[in-house]
């Protein structure tokens, strides 16, 4: 048995799958004052009458760290930043003390400038007057040679916990994310850990045995230890628990629009090939870009309850929502009203419902019925007119090669997946549009239960050899060698593989892992007339996907 | 997050599969630490930072500038039109209002390909900033247009192509053509008899730095500028001044390279040469794009720089000084000079040989314009390769009389068959390509 448990804004809902069949779920809503307790609970009721010791794991998305990051109520962190020569660095103040410190890593790794220890102590001093609690340190090009980072964090190890090293983040190249991201880990640090422990506790109690597991935001898990360390990968896995839970409950393997439409919001997504597209560097959370790997999802103010005037003659959905729908006593007219007028939906007071659609014909003279039909067609409209933009823009993310920009693939989506409460009376209206077919599965309100459920551990390693220098950084894993001159791109290939099946060990992975190289480069580095090395990049992740279903839930 | 000043419209294409060949300067490695500065720097996070893919140059944008012998398909790689087609996007963001400016750091380079072209010189096959020109002169004819040509080569391509072309103003700065490739940018090179003092040379000393380049800009390209006032500024931004350059001889830096593109304030910058690709590409292109989004440069500096070790010698000093009198004095009296020159002569012929570095190839032409008192005049070049092949290129200029298109048009129809290995004409008024 597998559990899964998504926490969002209002509810927590969970399921639990055995076998590939779907046997159970829960839903509770949530209590913002005590986030622990509303997912234990949802928990306990799910697991009432079971035998827990059949269960195998357990995989939960929390909005822990979510919330404390949008509430501000993040622990005092001290910033540590080398930041080189480059951009002005003044907008990377993001701790409660900020240090700018000299020292000199260069874009291959070499050491142009050391760091200076008396810098150090002075920040420390800093530190200690203003209450810091935890660090966080971070050098210009820390991912081509951690050096300097792991100098300067020595400094804060014995006085602060954690001291995030901004290397260990990502093995991306972005320094201001690098520094966003180390921060909010630093600052989050303990609000997961009081979560976990209560967890951990909570289980032990009760004789759960099975490890846990938390949902991130590009759809995989990363176990709770591991978690621990690195909390900020929690960050904002709530789109991606639902689209997860669409790809198992409409299984598809073509390129597709996922759409999750609720009351207040839609979000859009793509599958590519039937694989989820990622943001290319990583999710943004309260006006912090960071490098936390995340699925491409856009979320639009249009919904089911969005309130619609008219302006112009024309009417105007969203982006604002004012409350229920007018057949639930609302304030505004909605699409839910449209869609209960023209029978497509069945709640609330009908009559009402009726009211706020003639409210919007009457200026111009039209029935209710049309107005409620333009409605839906309007909506129908906004979310075709952003996802042609969202395709189109895609389809032009930069590309480096002759062949990528002649012969590359072009996102062509053949079919629209969707859940959420007004998704079913959209599908002609979209399919009308869009002239591809929509799918839409039955019981997609635990789609993002299901999808939790079936998330697995994810993780990536990003691998650059330098024959010139005989240098080799991985720096996920914290890993810097030496290589001999005659290290080549397959063997950084190998070499990536089965380092990511250990990272992936070590993030608490219990599968075999199923490899996937992302990107490789090989260049050849030519000083004066001769070749001195190659310059080598390698990207690998495991392969997006989910444990699967026995079938997928189709539409009915 | 930063927001830049000016909105950046940014053309990267490093062509990471191309090179002239694996051990040449012009190879796959040659933008790949930009890449890898502009990514850690978080240049396309920046508000107002767009990033473009470039386009492809046609077919006939190519043939609009350029007579290729035998033809366009032969002579030119789909790198070379993405390389131009780069240079195409970024004009017509800015053109359409999308940005403010536009940066196209894009590969190979162009600023040595002239009118005629039999092959690659100086790393070049086509003129990308010319074939970007051209393109966007479509939708605004009478644009006046200033190049300023920084890349430490003379950019004898983009002057042949423009030598007589009085709406596009020519201006380069190079290292003194007595002591480098492609030996040319001489001050008495100064343009045809429709557009005499309308290409402007600044061969500049070996060992000029940031100082003497400056001094240059400001005492000279700039009052310059500020009199012809263009209505479009394009930089060839050549980075091979700066003084860890492998093939030349100058001193310049990134920091200089950003605070020239501050006080140039071009509206679209375009890479040419730069072959340092590890101790200044990423610099100088981090420092250009920072100058352009009108953001804080102060802090753009090579691990390696130490400004005394990089002073320009007070003879140097001297003799810039003196050479920006020399070419101010005759830009004063450029129209005077034209104006006899067209008084006393009914065309102006212009004989050279023109030698194709890269591809070992040695051309022999004569070129003639004609002088017409309604326009700039009908012009021919006459030219044979080592190939064993030789043309008679026609160009009706944009501005042509009916009497100078029909010229063109006859002699084009006149000129028998067999004559040449090729006939080419070049409508520019109507945009018509022809050849036989």
């Amino acid at each position: 048995m597998i559990v899964g448990l998504d926490m969002g804004g209002t509810h927590v809902d969970a399921a639990i799958i055995r076998d590939g069949e779907i046997v159970d779920t829960a839903k509770t809503p949530v209590d913002r004052s005590n986030l622990f307790e509303s997912i234990w609970n949802t928990l306990e009721e799910l697991l009432s009458g079971k035998d827990i010791a059949r269960i195998k794991r357990i995989n939960l998305s929390t909005t822990v760290c979510t919330n404390a990051i949008v509430e501000n109520k993040t622990v005092p962190v001290g910033m540590v930043i080398e930041s080189g020569p480059g951009l002005n660095p003044d907008f990377l103040k993001c701790g409660k003390a900020n240090v700018f410190v000299s020292g000199y890593i260069d874009h291959r790794g070499r050491e142009v400038q050391k760091i200076n220890p008396d810098e150090m102590q002075e920040a420390l001093k800093l530190f200690q007057r203003k209450g810091v609690q935890a660090c966080a340190v971070i050098s210009k090009f820390s991912v081509r040679n951690p050096l300097h980072e792991k100098e300067m964090a020595s400094f804060f190890q014995k006085h602060f916990s954690p001291v995030t090293l901004g290397h260990t983040i990502s093995g991306k190249l972005n320094f201001p994310r690098r520094v966003f991201t180390s921060y909010l880990n630093s600052g989050i640090h303990k609000t997961f850990n009081e979560f976990s422990e209560s967890i951990k506790t909570a289980l032990n109690d009760k004789g759960i045995k099975a490890p846990v597991y938390v949902l991130k935001a590009d759809g995989g898990t990363i176990g709770l230890k591991a978690a621990e360390r690195y909390p900020v990968n929690t960050i904002l896995s709530g789109p991606a628990a639902s689209l997860m839970g669409m790809c198992a409950l409409i299984p598809t393997y073509e390129d597709a629009i996922l759409l999750d439409i609720g009351g207040t919001t839609t979000d859009i997504a793509f599958l590519a090939d039937g694989i989820s597209l990622f943001e290319p560097l990583g999710i943004k959370i309260d006006n912090y870009p960071t490098l936390v790997r995340a699925i491409y999802s856009v979320s639009i103010g249009l919904g089911g309850d969005s309130s619609i005037r008219v302006e112009n003659k024309d009417l105007v959905i969203g982006p604002q929502r004012e409350g229920a729908p007018m057949a639930k006593g609302g304030p505004k007219p909605t699409p839910s009203d449209a869609m209960i007028v023209l029978g497509l939906m069945d709640f609330g007071d009908k009559q009402k419902a009726f009211e706020a659609m003639k409210q919007l014909g009457e200026e111009q003279g039209i029935t209710p019925e049309t107005v409620a039909k333009k409605v839906v067609d309007k909506m129908a409209f906004m979310i075709k007119e952003k996802v042609d933009k969202l395709v189109h823009d895609i389809n032009s993310h930069p590309v480096y090669t002759v062949r990528e920009l002649l012969y590359g693939k072009k996102l062509t989506p053949k079919s629209i997946n969707m859940i959420g409460g007004p998704a079913k009376a959209l599908t002609s209206a979209l399919e009308s549009l869009f002239k591809i077919p929509v799918k839409f599965p039955k019981n997609y309100d635990v789609a993002n239960a299901v999808g939790a459920a079936l998330s697995r551990v994810t993780t990536e390693v990003s691998l650059l050899a330098d024959t010139e220098r005989q240098t080799l950084a991985v720096p996920e894993m914290g890993i810097y060698k030496k290589i001999s001159k005659s290290f080549d791109i397959e063997d950084a290939k190998q070499m990536a593989s089965s380092l990511l099946k250990q990272n992936a060990h070590k993030l608490g992975s219990d599968e075999t892992v199923d490899v996937e190289i992302t990107e490789a480069e090989s260049f050849n580095m030519v000083r004066g007339f001769f070749t001195s090395g190659k310059n080598i990049r390698v990207k690998a992740q495991i392969k997006p996907g989910l444990v699967a279903l026995n079938r997928g839930v189709q539409s009915d | 997050m930063i927001k830049a000043k000016n909105k950046l419209g940014l053309v990267f294409f490093p062509a990471f599969d191309w090179a002239i060949s694996p051990t040449h300067p012009e190879r796959e490695e040659r933008l790949l630490y930009t890449r890898d500065q502009i990514f850690e720097e978080g240049i396309t996070d920046i508000e107002g930072v767009e990033s473009f893919n470039p386009d492809i140059a046609e077919e006939r944008d190519i043939e609009r500038v350029h007579f290729c012998v035998p033809d366009v398909k032969s002579r030119v790689t789909e790198s070379h039109r993405i390389s131009a087609g780069g240079a195409i996007k970024a004009a017509s963001t800015v053109l359409n209002g999308q940005v403010d400016k536009a940066f196209a750091l894009i590969r190979p380079p162009g600023h040595h390909a002239q009118r005629v072209v039999y092959g690659d010189r100086g790393f070049c096959i086509i003129n990308i900033e010319a074939v970007m020109l051209e393109h966007v002169r479509q939708q605004s004819k009478n644009m006046r247009v200033a190049i300023v040509d920084t890349d430490c080569h003379h950019g004898d391509g983009t002057q042949d192509i423009y030598w007589n072309d009085k709406n596009t103003l020519f201006i380069s700065f190079h290292q003194d053509g007595r002591t480098l490739y492609p030996g040319t940018g001489f001050i008495e090179e100064s343009g045809g008899p429709a557009a005499l003092g309308y290409t402007v040379n600044i061969p500049l000393p070996p060992g000029t730095g940031e100082e003497g380049f400056l001094y240059v800009l400001d005492n000279l390209v700039l009052p310059i500028l500020d009199e012809y006032n263009a209505d479009l500024l394009v930089n060839s931004a050549g980075q091979d001044n700066h003084y860890t350059d492998p093939i030349t001889n100058m001193n310049f830096t990134a920091h200089g390279y950003a605070e020239l593109n501050h006080r140039l304030n071009p509206d679209i910058a375009v890479l040419e040469g730069g072959y340092s690709i590890e101790g200044a590409l990423p610099y100088i292109n981090l420092g250009i794009i920072l100058a352009m989004a009108g953001l804080d440069y102060s802090g753009v500096r090579e691990p390696d720089y130490y400004p005394e070790q990089l002073k320009q010698s007070d003879k140097i000093n001297e003799y810039i000084k003196k050479l920006c009198e020399i070419i101010y004095d005759r830009w004063t009296k450029r129209d005077d000079l034209g104006y006899k020159l067209r008084k006393q002569n009914d065309f102006i012929t212009r004989s050279r040989q023109v030698y194709y570095d890269t591809d070992g190839i040695m051309e022999t032409q004569t070129q003639k314009f004609t002088i017409c008192p309604k326009c700039s005049g009908l012009n021919t070049v006459k030219s044979k390769a080592d190939l064993g092949y030789d043309i008679l290129g026609i160009t009706i200029p944009s501005d042509a009389c009916p009497s100078c298109l029909d010229k063109g048009y006859n002699l084009y129809k006149n000129t028998a068959e067999g004559k040449f290995f090729k006939v080419y004409l070049q409508d520019r008024v109507n945009d018509n390509f022809l050849n036989k």
